[in-house]
């Protein structure tokens, strides 16, 4: 990940990250996304208008990737070439999307929608990012315990 | 003829707030991309930002340690844009009603969910979808289908809000 990190970064790279960051979070209080009610509103089918908050962030963001990978040769900022958002396909893929499900159909709430529900001065939102804090690191330390009783296992193994 | 549903029960609160707030949540999500060829999503913060005060080695590999301050940047920068629409619009200082429970328990399982699952709402259903990437589209499309049936168990068990 070169030129990303410390004196090789661009002096673009961090004020671009907030520019980004900044129409990024106006659009979710503009979408009322970072209301969980609005989110529960729409999962329970009362109002629809959220499949439009992702048909269009898809879109246009689909618009940027396309034209990355088909047009462009390296980004300017970081030196990085053009890829698409690629992630391989296992069984946890799935075990996450139901967890995240429920935690979402019982929350209303999801990462990037709870730090712009901060934003607007939601403050009992600090509840739902201390869970998820809670979660990552929970799952973290799970993860790390599993390998090393499989690197004993394995050691053990003849 | 009447039709069985109409758009105005389809969309109460019409559209064009949710088609004009993604478009911006895709053109943020954009003009990362196009400068660093970075696709941002929001949940990455937590492991990153983990690595600050935790030893546990998961937590501390290369990728994390290297964005956790620009991961940072970003979300902080997500809460400020957030605020000021909030403040631009007269919105600002609005509180859910949503119980403690919901947020504080929703949220543990979004962190367990996201992380075992490569990506959220941002990652996998902006980036993911974005790049037609079919790990993506499996992941949203089952995340979507469960959150359904778990808030409408959850209204028809009587738990609101």
């Amino acid at each position: 990940m070169s030129g990303t990190e410390g004196q090789d970064r661009h002096p673009l790279f961090l004020p671009l990250v907030v520019a980004g960051g900044l129409v990024f979070g106006f659009g979710l209080g503009l979408s009322h996304m970072a209301r969980p009610e609005v989110v529960l509103n729409f999962l329970q089918f009362e109002d629809f208008g959220l499949l439009f908050v992702l048909g269009t962030g898809s879109v246009v963001a689909g618009t940027a990737f396309a034209i990355g990978v088909n047009f462009l040769d390296k980004a300017p900022l970081t030196g990085r070439p053009y890829a698409r958002r690629l992630k391989s396909f296992d069984r946890n893929v799935l075990t996450g999307g139901v967890i995240f499900g429920v935690g979402w159909g019982v929350s209303g709430i999801c990462p990037g929608a709870a730090y712009a529900s901060l934003g607007i001065g939601n403050y009992p939102i600090l509840l739902a990012i201390g869970g998820m804090f809670l979660g990552a690191y929970a799952q973290g330390l799970w993860r790390t315990y599993r390998s090393e009783d499989n690197a004993t296992a394995a050691a053990n193994a003849d | 003829m009447e039709p069985l549903v109409t758009f105005g029960e389809l969309f109460p609160h019409g559209i064009w707030r949710y088609a004009i707030g993604g478009a911006l949540i895709g053109l943020g999500t954009a003009a990362i991309y196009l400068g660093t060829a970075i696709p941002a999503g929001a949940s990455t913060f937590f492991e990153s930002t983990l690595s600050y005060v935790s030893d546990v080695p998961r937590f501390n590999r290369a990728k994390y340690v290297m964005s956790r301050d620009w991961r940072v940047a970003f979300t902080l920068s997500i809460v400020a844009g957030a605020a000021i629409y909030a403040l631009a619009f007269g919105d600002f200082g609005w509180t859910t009603s949503v119980s403690w429970w919901r947020l504080l328990g929703g949220g543990l399982l979004v962190g367990v969910g996201t992380r075992i699952g490569k990506g959220c709402t941002s990652g996998h259903g902006i980036c993911g979808v974005g790049s037609v990437a079919p790990t993506s589209l499996v992941n949203v499309a089952t995340f979507l289908a469960v959150a359904i049936v778990t808030a409408q168990v959850m209204q028809a068990l009587g738990v609101t809000p």
